[in-house]
């Protein structure tokens, strides 16, 4: 897999800590919901930095589109957030992942496999891809989505998720917030804990396919707790960031 | 390349020595895995080698911590670009575990608790390379880095020091493991970055 020169056709402030870039390369093979890219930024004397991000638009779009949160001592992503603009030139390899995807049942198909999607913080960005994709195919996989976040303003997406859940009789969301919650909301902001994971899950015999992504803690708690809660451990796939 | 990032200046340059190509330096230690965290008691622990001939060789954790247990230092760099220096581990030798299997296989398979499986040639397996570790620096390895314990492979790319590691199978041909089925490199070397297929 090699280096792709990739031009930035559009720039989107998504919270103050984050931004969706689009890109447009030439012969872009297309994505599965799910997978990342690599990003690789020179510097005039030739110095290189790549990370890795997640794609947030749908596969069926054809688009590339990424979302990027910003790492306070980031080398890469405050300069993705507040430098890169539309036009620009950078460089992609990718897309990479054979494992944290979900592809739309293809008709005829046995009944689909209910999803679960666990996100934390960022971590929504490849469960985003999944649930537009999800949406845009009409797929009648039943979805559901825990998305742990701080507050409502860093929620990514979130106008977006609450317009799919209305329009998407197969998706079901379920919002955790642990520092502010909504003005009127039924609970007070707290760290999401085992007994509000579990409760909004799929129970266990459903059989869900669970997809758990975000900082690497919050998946290591979400996975033990569902464990423990008789979730099968080889029904459920994880994508880490940070330490 | 001819593309530039005009303001884009980096923050960790110097060129460092040591450091693969496309690799950035971490002070921290990022878990990379596909799944929930197996936990598995030090009681049950065993690992094993079995040979192309069918012949087993079965280690449990006391036998195990009786060899001879080596200190090691090394960088470690895996293949979603972090790298890390003069990581510590205490581990038993695969030089150690291979003396008493006779076998004419060239590639052997891993797995771990869990169901993870990735393939390592048994010319970067023997001659020093490495380890059964179960120590990082001065403490048990906690579960989510592997432990009770986990292969040491630290020439290659860290996926192929697999976690929660539990035998190994020889084989007398290549196979792909888990990574390796899901779009990475079958060997890893780091400083060939060889990343993906």
């Amino acid at each position: 897999m090699s280096w792709r020169p990739a031009r930035v056709v559009s720039a989107r402030r998504e919270t103050s800590e984050a931004r969706t870039v689009g890109l447009d390369i030439e012969g872009w093979p297309g994505h599965v919901a799910g997978q990342h890219v690599d990003v690789r930024l020179t510097a005039e004397d030739g110095y290189t930095a790549v990370r890795s991000y997640s794609i947030s638009s749908s596969a069926p779009s054809g688009r590339l589109e990424i979302t990027v949160d910003r790492l306070d001592d980031g080398e890469v992503s405050p300069y993705l957030i507040d430098q890169l603009s539309a036009g620009d030139r950078i460089e992609i390899r990718g897309p990479s992942g054979g494992w944290f995807v979900w592809r739309p049942e293809t008709a005829p198909a046995p009944p689909p496999r209910a999803v679960q999607l666990i996100g934390g913080g960022s971590g929504i960005v490849p469960l985003m891809s999944m649930i537009r994709t999800h949406a845009e195919t009409a797929s009648v996989t039943p979805f559901r989505l825990l998305y742990s976040v701080r507050s409502p303003a860093l929620a990514l997406f979130r106008d977006e998720l609450m317009r799919l859940e209305r329009d998407d009789p197969a998706l079901q969301l379920a919002w955790a917030y642990s520092r502010a919650a909504p003005e009127g909301w039924p609970s007070p902001p707290a760290r999401l804990d085992r007994d509000r994971t579990v409760a909004a899950a799929f129970p266990p015999p459903v059989g869900a396919e669970v997809y758990v992504c975000g900082a690497s803690p919050f998946v290591e708690s979400v996975t033990q707790w569902l464990v423990e809660a008789s979730h099968p451990a080889d029904h459920i796939k994880t994508e880490r960031y940070g330490g | 390349m001819g593309i530039f990032s005009p303001g884009f200046g980096g923050k960790r340059r110097s060129d460092v020595v040591g450091l693969p190509p496309g690799q950035y330096l971490t002070e921290s230690f990022p878990v990379l895995s596909a799944g929930a965290t197996p936990r598995v008691s030090l009681d049950e622990w065993a690992f094993s080698i079995s040979t192309e001939t069918g012949a087993l060789h079965r280690w449990s954790w006391q036998e195990l911590m009786a060899l001879p247990i080596e200190d090691v230092t090394t960088d470690i760099h895996c293949v979603t670009s972090w790298s890390k220096f003069g990581t510590g581990w205490r581990g038993v030798s695969l030089d150690t575990l291979f003396a008493e299997v006779e076998t004419t296989a060239e590639f052997s398979m891993a797995y771990s608790y869990g169901g993870y499986t990735t393939n390592l040639p048994l010319a970067d397996l023997r001659g020093g390379k490495a380890w059964i570790a179960f120590d990082f620096d001065g403490a048990p390895l906690e579960p989510q880095h592997g432990g009770p314990a986990r292969l040491l492979v630290p020439h290659l790319y860290f996926w192929k020091s697999a976690k929660w590691v539990h035998g190994l199978n020889l084989l007398t041909e290549d196979e792909p493991g888990f990574w390796e089925q899901n779009g990475y490199h079958m060997r890893g070397d780091p400083f060939l970055e060889q990343r993906y297929w």
